[in-house]
């Protein structure tokens, strides 16, 4: 472990770049440190490579051939690319666009899913321990605790989208990866999920894809602005919506592209 | 311009209500001729009948039900293993790959290879190796006609169920992958299960042409009009019968022939039926 250093950061980029196609940076050198129990928003125009940076976090890119990632990740001071890809994504549970629960399987089945997966085994009364914490976690154990056994796709959007972020917790995460987890969900439950969120960052530090400006407001202690893979700000929300260093991120911020 | 269009419709509609009446007339043909037969000996003594004697004029159905149906289950049950692995290969591992296209160009190709083709060779190569093997005396037999069979089998099911697994949306593999699961169990755990209706379905649509493949099984089964007491022996299926006695048959034993095709009609189609009928609750 020569580099576990505790810096006081969970997570730390250094100059990370990400290229689908050789030469072409989707992510272009992007540096910074992420400390622990806080929410990171990370904005920025479509296409500009918001979600690229956090599959890079939980080395998702790997799956794909062709893609290639560069530069260093430390999580809790330890270098991603020499740990185990399996352990990189469970200590960095990931939460997609779109609600994603596992259609074959029932409620309490997807909260195991990522111990299933594992192939860890619990007994019975881990398993309920597990379902119980992970859904009230997510606020979602009232809603659904009679009906367990049922498929998780039967629930409405957000309640899926809470029970994909019951499941990634259950693995008992460092970092929650969120990638836009409210953009196809309604205003309800869109606030269901950001008050959700709040919480979350007592036990969790978040990272949040998001192109909605006033979430981000709400909900984000920092803030990143990502303009054609490079990372152009980062700071605290509050410093960016009330007096951001670039230009970039004035405009974008006040609407004028994006 | 709307002339040409009403022509146009006009055309196409004859041509579909052609089809209908055609096959009404097919299932009408089957069942008049099938008429005697069913008067002579009632349908469920016919199915249930082991005899089929030219001389008393006395048929029964059952050693070709049971040949039919043991051989389809043989063949899909040989068929299962390759074409599930085939079918990952395509769909999954080597998903656009270049050696995967390369499978899948070989796989259409034995699609499209004419069964008598798969007949000689089951006959001149496969049975001697069956003999050499002691697996058989002749060779002939429900075995050496089942794993033709399943050859001819596994390029339906496997193309078929590689589309199902490759249609697995992209969004639960990631899903499963970033909660830590290798490559294997995904495949177990999310591909598979999530295809599975589809994979079901494609085996099912393959089974269905085991049961009425007619010009190779009947050149490798041996002909003998018994229920087959084991793999080696020899036996027919519905197809085949009627294949090996249709020309020399008359009166009531040609009314016996009609019967067994019109079976034959409505399992195949029942079969296909189920199959689509799956993959259309697969696709909603
Ligand atoms: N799988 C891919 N293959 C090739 N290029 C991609 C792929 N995914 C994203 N890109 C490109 O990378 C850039 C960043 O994309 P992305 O990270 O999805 O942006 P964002 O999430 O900020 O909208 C875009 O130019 C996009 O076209
Ligand atoms: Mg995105």
């Amino acid at each position: 472990m020569e580099n576990t250093i505790n810096t006081g950061y969970i997570l730390e980029l250094k100059e990370v770049s990400v290229s689908y196609t050789p030469g072409k940076y989707a992510v272009d050198k992007v540096n910074a440190r992420i400390a622990p129990n806080t929410v990171t928003a990370i904005m920025g125009p479509s296409g500009c490579g918001k979600s690229t940076l956090l599959h890079a976090i939980n080395r998702l890119h790997e799956l794909y051939p062709g893609i290639s990632t560069t530069g260093e990740i430390l999580l809790k001071g330890e270098n991603i690319f020499r740990m185990n890809p399996m352990k990189v994504r469970r200590l960095a549970g990931m939460v997609f666009q779109r609600p994603n629960p596992f259609p074959t399987m029932s409620i309490s089945g997807n909260v195991l899913a990522g111990y299933k997966l594992n192939n860890i085994s619990l007994n019975k009364k881990e398993k309920g321990l597990i379902v119980e914490r992970s859904l009230r976690s997510v606020n979602l154990w009232d809603e659904v605790k009679d009906v367990l056994n049922k498929k998780g796709t039967f629930l409405s959007g957000g309640q899926q989208q809470r029970l994909c972020i019951a499941r990634a917790l259950a693995l008992k995460p460092e970092l929650l990866l969120m990638d836009e987890p409210t953009s196809a969900l309604d205003p309800i439950s869109t606030s269901r999920i950001e008050d959700l969120i709040l919480e979350l960052k007592k036990e969790y530090t978040i990272i949040i894809v998001t192109h909605n400006m006033s979430q981000a407001a709400r909900i984000s202690d920092n803030a990143m602005f990502m303009y054609l893979g490079k990372l152009v700000e980062y700071g605290t929300t509050r410093q960016m919506f009330t007096k951001p260093e670039n230009k970039r991120t004035e405009d974008y911020l006040t609407g004028s592209f994006g | 311009m709307a002339k040409m269009d009403k022509l146009l419709r006009g055309i196409l509609l004859t041509a579909a209500c052609f089809i209908i009446v055609l096959t009404a007339g097919i299932v009408y043909g089957l069942v008049s001729q099938s008429w005697d037969a069913f008067a002579s000996f009632g349908f469920f003594r016919f199915i249930a009948s082991t005899e089929w004697d030219s001389r008393n004029d006395i048929y029964g159905a059952l050693p070709f039900i049971a040949g039919t149906v043991m051989t389809a289950v043989l063949a899909i049950l040989f068929c299962i293993p390759f074409s599930l692995s085939v079918s990952l290969f395509n769909g999954e591992y080597f998903r656009n790959k270049k050696l995967s296209l390369f499978v899948s160009s070989v796989v259409d190709l034995l699609a499209g290879v004419p069964s008598i083709v798969f007949g000689l060779w089951g006959f001149y190569t496969l049975r001697p190796v069956l003999v050499d093997l002691g697996l058989s005396q002749q060779g002939f037999g429900v075995l050496l006609a089942s794993i033709v069979l399943a050859v001819m089998i596994i390029p339906y099911a496997s193309s078929l169920s590689a589309e199902f697994i490759a249609m697995v949306p992209n969004d639960l593999k990631e899903g499963a992958y970033s909660l830590g699961a290798t490559n294997l169990e995904v495949i177990q755990r999310v591909s598979l299960p999530v295809a599975g209706s589809g994979i079901f379905a494609s085996y099912i649509l393959a089974f269905g042409r085991a049961l009425g493949e007619t010009m190779a099984v009947t050149m490798l089964i041996g002909n003998t009009n018994n229920i087959p007491r084991n793999l080696a022996d020899t036996g027919n299926t519905m197809a085949s019968i009627i294949a090996n006695q249709f020309g020399e048959a008359g009166g009531l034993k040609l009314s016996a022939l009609m019967v067994i095709g019109l079976l034959l009609f409505f399992i195949t189609a029942s079969v296909n039926f189920i199959a689509k009928y799956i993959m259309k609750l697969v696709n909603r």
